[in-house]
């Protein structure tokens, strides 16, 4: 075999891009203009720019799991967190006698971040000084997020009419969606402070034995404690990013499962739930597959009682692919024939 | 001694409280109504997932306030199994009567039949069951969401009425809810007589507003030239209307929205001429299922099938609603 064919079968990301490659062509198939994109009222307008847009939070969510994971945590609150920091703004900017002053709008998004970070200090609080398992400490958050979002709501679905707030999940910044900018330059950031500094590789080192680093002078509190705070900021910023796509704070619904989304992104992305090495291009792809897999079903149209079983055949496949077992054993299937007819050769 | 002396007191005292708790329990059992004060009912809610339905939660909760019955609310989340949990803890609990709006159609049997084994009647709010021994709940109040379903067929028939093809969005509401089947079915029965309708996409919105918008701006993509957008619910046509306007295309004129509920955003749409039509699904059922918790404690008959009384909405009717519209 080439050995730059064989060198990017053996990539782990290699089997993650083929499926992304494989449901945008398949989109195509059904659809042939899916990868037009025109320029609409100043702006990108098409599918791509739709999976671009509809991604952004689920990659962010992606991104602070991915930390959260490399630590052999987890972090289940984020769609809790997600609701409250959309419904806290909302509602402020709602009770705002100017909705349309970018200062009101700066406000209540500084405040519902501040809120976010303070929620994810709580999580790392709780896992790194207290020691509780990260999946208890943060089903906590995960059960009573939602309810403290309904009380900021009151239950209801705060509806807003305020443009500069529309602008961070539905508006557009440089003819490209707001929502992609922003996700794309936290994930800038997170990739240079892990991977230009030492942060990355003490992280790592954490996540594969807390006990020898916090020996060898690793900080393993304050670095879990971070990376939780980190987590909780991500999903506040999606919060805010999915109320303001629909300008209105649904607490029931907003970032529902999305905990699942971006566990299942970092994972297709080849980050293991173990602990340890991760990999954020990784969850990058990730968060794109989930995504263009939603579009997917709509542009082909699946019909909706199906919706679920066609998702979980495509994650089925692909981490079936990626699995160690089953590269061994397909690539003994490969050499076979190879053996048998150098062997004919010989006789 | 002593210790005798005291179990024999521990045990007269298990007999008092024994013997009032019969005590109790006869008097309840002859026949006469009890008090609405000593009434305990329970209420599993869908969720929040819509306007409608947090006007419905506090109008509920509002009437059962007034009539003084004290109500044990729970929110399913859009959870089957929540509302299973609840239904269970509130025959666990011994209420007297036990109100919910099933999230789904099916799957029901067990729990209602272990409340019929306790006695507990059970009353269906909004959504129905489609369990085949009507027996296991007393009566049914809400709306009939075929017929929403044919009326927003009726709508349609007269508005294209000039047209030679009309191409259709279907926004379906959760998928498996009551609401959602009935509502296509109901308007399937009515544009299927003519071959001019055509629905060529319908996909789940999830009755909430990013999914109403995630769909349409997908759908309407691979189909540029829709004429209608039939949407299951407010929300999910207020979503639809934002994913238009993002195209470049005029809601309600480019392509015109037909939706059913009523709730104030939807009506505030109408009025602003971004929806075309709406018909009305009146969340207020407060008041009807405090009447029916009232007869059934009392062992009066009640209907098995109440529907609520609705209407329909075009732009100008909204216009002169919308300023006393309490939802």
């Amino acid at each position: 075999m080439n050995p730059t064919v064989s060198k990017a079968l053996k990539h782990r990301l290699f089997w993650p891009i083929v499926t992304l490659l494989g449901l945008l062509v398949l989109n195509v198939a059904v659809y042939p203009s899916f990868f037009s994109i025109r320029l609409q009222d100043g702006h990108l307008f098409g599918s791509l720019i739709d999976i671009l847009r509809n991604g952004a939070p689920t990659l962010l969510v992606a991104l602070g799991m991915t930390l959260v994971i490399a630590t052999r945590g987890i972090d289940l609150s984020v769609g809790a967190v997600v609701a409250i920091s959309g419904a806290l703004a909302c509602s402020i900017i709602a009770g705002s006698s100017d909705p349309n002053s970018p200062t009101t709008v700066l406000a209540a998004v500084g405040i519902s971040i501040m809120l976010a970070l303070v929620l994810g200090a709580w999580n790392g609080f709780l896992v790194s000084v207290i020691g509780i398992q990260p999946i208890i400490a943060t089903l906590i958050l995960m059960t009573a997020g939602r309810g403290l979002a309904m009380l900021i709501t009151e239950g209801q679905i705060v509806t807003i009419n305020s443009a500069p707030y529309k602008v961070i999940g539905g508006g557009y910044w440089l003819a490209l969606p707001a929502s992609i900018v922003i996700a794309l330059g936290m994930f800038a950031l997170a990739a240079l402070l892990t991977r230009k500094t030492a942060l990355g590789l003490l992280i790592e080192s954490v996540g594969i034995n807390p006990q020898a680093s916090r020996i060898a002078g690793v900080r393993s509190r304050s670095i879990i404690w971070m990376v939780y705070i980190f987590s909780g900021l991500c999903a506040g910023i999606a919060g805010l990013m999915i109320s303001s796509n629909v300008t209105a704070a649904d607490a029931n619904n907003a970032g529902l499962w999305i905990e699942m989304d971006a566990i299942l992104a970092v994972v297709i992305g080849g980050t293991s739930l173990a602990g340890g090495r991760y990999s954020l291009g990784g969850t990058l792809i990730g968060a794109a597959i989930i995504q263009t897999l939603t579009t997917t079903v709509y542009t082909v149209g699946i019909a909706p009682e199906i919706t679920l079983v066609f998702k979980a055949l495509v994650v089925i496949i692909v981490c079936l692919l990626q699995s160690p077992a089953l590269q061994t054993r397909l690539g003994s299937l490969r050499r076979r024939p190879v053996t048998t007819s150098t062997g004919g050769v010989l006789s | 001694m002593k210790k005798i002396i005291g179990m024999a007191a521990a045990g007269a005292m298990l007999l008092a409280l024994a013997g009032c708790a019969s005590g109790a329990d006869s008097s309840t059992g002859a026949g006469d109504a009890p008090a609405p004060e000593d009434l305990i009912v329970g209420f599993s809610q869908v969720g929040a997932e819509s306007g409608w339905r947090a006007a419905n939660t506090k109008d509920i909760q509002a009437a059962f306030e007034d009539a003084g019955i004290e109500l044990k609310f729970s929110d399913a989340q859009q959870k089957q199994e929540n509302q299973i949990k609840a239904i269970r803890s509130y025959i666990q609990q011994g209420v007297d009567v036990i109100a919910f709006s099933p999230v789904v159609e099916s799957g029901w049997d067990t729990v209602l039949k272990e409340a019929k084994d306790a006695d507990i009647p059970v009353v269906l709010t909004d959504r129905s069951v489609d369990s085949a021994d009507t027996s296991l709940y007393v009566s049914f109040l809400g709306s009939d969401f075929v017929e929403e379903g044919k009326k927003a067929g009726n709508w349609a028939t007269e508005e294209f009425a000039d047209a030679d093809a009309v191409k259709i969005i279907q926004l379906e509401g959760t998928t498996g809810s009551a609401p959602a089947i009935d509502r296509a079915e109901g308007f399937a029965d009515v544009i299927g007589s003519d071959p001019k309708f055509e629905i060529v996409a319908s996909q789940t919105g999830d009755f909430t507003r990013s999914g109403g918008k995630q769909v349409t701006e997908a759908l309407l993509k691979s189909n540029p030239d829709v004429d209608l957008i039939y949407a299951h619910n407010d929300d999910m046509g207020l979503g639809a209307i934002e994913a238009i306007e993002a195209a470049g295309l005029k809601p309600g004129v480019d392509i015109k929205i037909l939706t059913i509920d009523a709730v104030k955003d939807g009506m505030q749409a109408l009025a602003d001429g971004k929806i075309n039509f709406i018909v009305e699904c009146s969340p207020l059922l407060g008041k009807q299922l405090v009447d029916i918790v009232n007869k059934v404690v009392a062992g009066e008959e009640v209907e098995t099938r109440i529907v609520t009384e609705e209407t329909t909405f075009t732009q100008e009717e909204a216009i002169a609603a919308l300023p006393d519209r309490q939802y």
